[in-house]
């Protein structure tokens, strides 16, 4: 048997997240988020062991990833800047500040720097336009970003300085749920079935409510 | 300037630091209302809920307790909570989420309580990392409080809540493809009927979507009555409801105020909210309800922020978000920049939409670079007809879902508005704003 991709803690934890749905295909975004914890991106061995995870194909865990923005079939840097330019954005300089961007970091949009530390996106709108124009490193918030806040928050990341609010790409969630689903499907039934007979006795003695 | 001083019933908490906390959260009342609940008939909660006429405040603004009533009988639901906002501007639920989490889980196993769900799931978009954390370990703390899970305050009302992290797409806020994505699929709207998932929902089972702001309004409702909370607001458009703020303002945000006693000009203007157009510059447009909204100009700013009110002039409040452009914002520029959203947001599966945002997108983009054509103006007028025949508002539908009928709705406005600006574009061979 050849050694699995996935850490015995990812194959837990995704586990725990089959556990929470009817359907386990339901766990895939989840589990698929795991993985890019573990790795940055999803590794095609990754996807063959989530596909195992969750029932289906390889083919059918990357047709679905490959629809998300947040799931990269392709490697990206330690750090993803996501540069929002929608229009709340671009009417408070987001264009400017993605040039600037670009002339910083030497890279063009979608593409990683030569050392693999920086990957720069062009986003669609991240919903924190009170502080536009916005930005995300690892899907962590930067607002009211100028050229010169740019500039300090790139030298704050080369320095590692922001490691306590910028966990690695792929990290989405740091706090875990404690614990499974506590109630079971039987104790579901029966206190609907209760319930709605209760519900149907009042409804016939018209004290609906 | 009329603000009036209606109480803060979803943001009541966001002076404190510690709003996200529970120990902030039962100093401030948390959880009474749903103590209320569980002390009421399952249909008397409901009820109380039907009364306020409480419009959804994810887009759509379908009354909550209407959509509540249409659950198919029989089969126990589910409940599912639509946190994946995305519209463009819109970042309201992005606060509550972050600053407010206990306030949403106690309105989930309310409407939990009140439909008699089997499972809840809060789907939350992906990007909100830190309101992904906050809502898991707000969730935690309510489980180890008694506030979910198993006989739920001694009540003999059970309930489990799951949090799912969406992974980036903005077409999963439409309540079909959210249900798809939930079910670890591409999200792909479902095709209607069945119109509402009330029927045919998560796993085939009846379910109910409700947005991350109607169901923080529910522990508010439960405490202080359906009579307080349609005392607020008029008409149809009860209660409060938080504005999204952004564009060419002194003070970009969201606020809390009375519907349709506050008006786009107070809302934009007053210094206590919007605070006006920095640097003296005058109005130029107002994109209101997210950008698949029809734009209004200044003659529209003593509006009511209203549903009916606003729908009435040919747009919609939509997702609450209102963008301000002052003189200075072209308007081809604008309405391209809106365009490549949904050419690149666009699932895909229906023609008129991936294509036509495609050829709209680069006829726009040709416009604002100067070598646009005579006839484009007639071009992007027709491409818009096939998106939505007749061009009209509501828009007619050509496609699955109304991600494809609202693309229309820039293109249509800036040309209606700023025809001479779209043409000058194009005899000059550029861009008059550089």
């Amino acid at each position: 048997m050849s050694t699995a991709h996935l850490s015995p803690e990812v194959q837990a934890r995704a586990r725990e997240l089959l556990a929470l749905y009817p359907h386990p295909r339901s766990a895939l975004i989840p589990i698929c988020h795991l993985a890019q914890e573990q790795d940055g991106w999803l590794r095609p061995e990754a996807v063959a062991e989530i596909a195992e995870l969750v029932g289906l194909t390889p083919a059918e865990v990357l047709g679905t990833a490959s629809f998300y923005d947040m799931l990269h079939t392709e490697p990206v840097g330690n750090y993803l800047i996501a540069i929002c330019t929608n229009i709340a954005c671009m009417l408070r300089g987001a264009y400017e500040l993605l040039d600037h961007a670009q002339a910083q970091l030497d890279v063009r949009v979608g593409a990683t720097t030569a050392d693999g530390i920086f990957t720069l996106e062009e986003a669609e709108c991240v919903a924190d336009c009170g502080r536009a124009p916005c930005l995300q490193v690892n899907h962590r918030f930067f607002g009211d970003v100028t050229a010169e806040s740019f500039d300090a928050i790139v030298a704050a990341l080369r320095q590692g300085a922001l490691a306590g609010d910028v966990p690695a790409h792929g990290t989405l969630m740091r706090v875990r749920r404690q614990g499974p689903l506590r109630v079971d499907d039987e104790t579901i039934r029966a206190e609907r079935a209760a319930a709605a007979s209760a519900m149907a006795e009042r409804a016939a003695r018209g004290s609906g409510s | 300037m009329a603000i009036t001083e209606a109480p803060r019933i979803v943001t009541s908490r966001l002076g404190h630091e510690d709003s996200h906390t529970l120990e902030r959260y039962l100093a401030t009342g948390g959880y009474e209302g749903l103590r209320k609940a569980l002390s009421m008939t399952p249909e008397a909660v409901a009820a109380e809920v039907d009364a306020v006429s409480l419009l959804g405040r994810g887009g759509a603004g379908f009354p909550a307790g209407r959509k509540w009533s249409m659950l198919r009988k029989g089969p126990v639901p589910y409940l599912v909570v639509n946190g994946d906002e995305s519209e463009p501007a819109t970042f309201k639920d992005h606060m509550l989420v972050e600053r407010d989490p206990h306030q949403l889980i106690e309105g989930v196993v309310i409407a939990a309580y009140a439909i008699q769900a089997a499972r809840a799931f809060v789907y939350i978009r992906g990007e909100f990392a830190l309101g992904l954390e906050r809502v898991q370990s707000a969730l935690n703390d309510a489980y180890e409080h008694g506030a979910v899970g198993r006989d739920i305050f001694g009540s003999g009302f059970s309930v489990d809540i799951v949090v799912h992290p969406g992974a980036g797409a903005y077409i999963c806020g439409e309540e079909t493809a959210l249900i798809e994505s939930l079910e670890g699929k591409r999200g792909f709207p479902r095709i209607k009927p069945p119109y509402f998932p009330a029927a045919i929902g998560l796993y085939g089972e009846p379910t109910v979507v409700n947005n991350v702001e109607t169901l923080s309004n529910l522990p508010w409702v439960m405490v202080h009555g359906s009579a307080a909370f349609s005392a607020l607001g008029a008409g149809r458009s009860t209660g409060t409801r938080l504005f999204a703020l952004a564009g060419h303002v002194r003070n970009p945000g969201v606020y809390e105020v009375e519907m349709v006693k506050t008006t786009f000009r107070d809302l934009i203007f007053a210094p206590v909210l919007g605070g006006g157009i920095p640097g003296g510059r005058q109005l130029k447009a107002v994109i209101p309800g997210g950008v698949s909204a029809p734009w209004f100009g200044p003659q529209h700013l003593d509006l009511p922020l209203g549903q009916d009110e606003v729908a009435e002039q040919g747009s919609m409040l939509g997702s609450g978000s209102i963008v301000v452009m002052d003189e200075s914002t072209c308007a081809v520029r604008a309405a391209w920049r809106i365009t490549r959203f949904f050419r690149r947001e666009s699932c895909g599966q229906c023609t008129p939409c991936r294509e036509g945002s495609g050829w709209l997108e680069k006829i726009l983009r040709r416009i604002e670079d100067g070598v646009g054509r005579d006839d484009d103006l007639d071009l992007l007028m027709d491409l818009c007809d096939n998106l939505a025949p007749g061009v009209s508002w509501p828009p007619q539908q050509t496609t699955i879902c109304v991600l494809g009928s609202s693309i229309p709705s820039s293109i249509a406005s800036g040309i209606r508005m700023f025809r001479d600006e779209f043409l000058v574009h194009v005899k000059d061979g550029g861009c008059p704003y550089g």
